[in-house]
């Protein structure tokens, strides 16, 4: 469970269970809350390649995502609030999405579905390619795969409802929806002359951390 | 099927004024191809598709090369005073073949048929150079399907296709510069992460480990 005031507050499940044997239901505003939130993330209507297919595959009868609450894909990002970047992410198309990703409503989540997404794939030494959407807008679950099969997106989708759920309300861990100083908007990058600029978000791509390459250097002599 | 040499008999025949030849293909393969000018290769293209025995009415697929400047190196006989007297010494003489740019085109006959008519039969257009002379004309008006495919060849090749309806970058975005395509394209240096670098990401990787730790000291 989380840490700090939300995990301090929140209820023993033995006496939880003990006191619903007596008739008495006892949860806390956090439980409610998160219990909403994670139960009614929609989708938006977004694919790029190959995983859409498989994005679409999952939503039809026989793998179901409805069944979590991701009911019907939403074809406006004012309406949807989980954006699956299910494919290759050209340079070209790279604005649009980070686009797209401001325009959504708070809270809002990112699943990045497939080897594409995530780092570019097999096209990453290709020179139209992002090398990972990650560069320009946070992700909160990567899927692997080339592409990730419909039960890898049902993961995701279980794996980003848990992280839902253990978010604090309060506290240094609390969602950036319920922080007023958080940063909500993306800057959407430019279309150079010669690649995107800045070619990184560096806020939400810190990576590589120039102290940890000086230390790798040296351990690796 | 004609071979390409009796298309050329038959080009030059029929349109006298064109300049066609025939570029040998040394491979196994054999698959000849035939380059013509920029100047008349809409008279050819044109004649291509209507001419009753060739009827080459659809082009399957148009593409770019890219020929860089090359040093080629001679080996010439001289002859040459050598300590008073005259001898014949071989000297390599090196110059540099300027480079240019081709449009090379695969044309069948849907009218022939896949059996009567197998194979394609290549055309090539070859441009002046690689920076300034790189119009060709397009043969869009001819063959309709070419039209994305010039374009494409337009974006990652750089040649100037005239006569082209709509001649637009199509991968790459409106504001980009370079020529993806050309052999002497440097990509972004965007490989400062890598999880599992091999080969030339792994020395890329490591240039950008090498700078960024020259930034941190």
């Amino acid at each position: 469970m989380g840490s700090g005031i939300g995990a301090a507050m929140a209820v023993k499940p033995d006496l939880k269970i003990e006191l619903g044997k007596q008739g008495v239901f006892v949860t806390t505003i956090s439980d409610l809350y998160n219990w909403g939130r994670k139960n009614s993330v929609w989708p938006m209507q977004f694919g790029l390649a190959c995983c859409a297919i498989e994005m679409i595959a999952t939503t039809m009868a026989r793998y179901d995502l409805a069944r979590f609450g991701a009911e019907v894909f939403r074809p406006s990002p004012r309406q949807a609030d989980l954006m699956i970047i299910s494919g290759t992410v050209t340079k070209k198309m790279a604005p649009q999405v980070v686009r797209l990703y401001n325009q959504m409503a708070e809270p809002k989540y990112v699943i990045a579905m497939g080897a594409c997404a995530i780092s570019g794939g097999p096209f990453k030494q290709g020179y139209n390619v992002l090398k990972g959407i990650d560069r320009y807008i946070p992700v909160d679950v990567h899927i692997p795969g080339c592409p990730p099969r419909p039960e890898a997106l049902i993961h995701a989708f279980m794996t980003l409802q848990a992280k839902i759920d253990e978010q604090p309300l309060t506290g240094s861990e609390r969602p950036r929806h319920l922080d007023a100083e958080a940063q909500g908007e993306f800057p959407i990058p430019v279309q150079g002359a010669h690649d995107l600029e800045p070619p990184v978000n560096r806020l939400v791509w810190p990576l590589p951390a120039p102290a940890v390459i000086g230390t790798d250097a040296e351990n690796c002599g | 099927m004609k071979s390409a040499k009796e298309i050329l008999m038959a080009i030059q025949s029929a349109l006298p004024g064109a300049q066609v030849e025939v570029v040998l293909n040394p491979s196994p393969s054999g698959q000849h191809s035939l380059r013509i000018d920029p100047a008349s290769a809409l008279a050819v293209a044109v004649f291509l598709r209507e001419d009753s025995e060739l009827a080459l009415d659809y082009c399957s697929n148009a593409t770019g090369v890219d020929w860089p400047d090359k040093e080629v190196a001679e080996k010439v006989k001289v002859a040459k005073v050598v300590e008073g007297v005259e001898q014949v010494v071989e000297e390599t003489i090196k110059h540099v073949e300027p480079g240019y740019l081709e449009a090379v085109y695969h044309l069948f006959s849907m009218k022939k048929g896949p059996v009567n008519e197998p194979g394609p039969v290549v055309l090539r257009m070859r441009t002046v150079n690689r920076t300034d002379q790189v119009k060709l004309p397009s043969l869009t008006p001819v063959w309709r399907s070419v039209e994305f495919q010039e374009r494409e060849i337009f974006d990652l090749f750089g040649i100037v296709f005239t006569g082209h309806p709509d001649l637009r970058r199509i991968l790459m975005w409106d504001e980009f510069e370079d020529h993806p395509m050309r052999r002497d394209y440097v990509d972004p240096d965007d490989y400062e992460y890598e999880p599992t670098p091999h080969d030339e990401v792994l020395k890329r990787a490591e240039e950008q480990k090498a700078k960024a730790a020259e930034v941190t000291q």
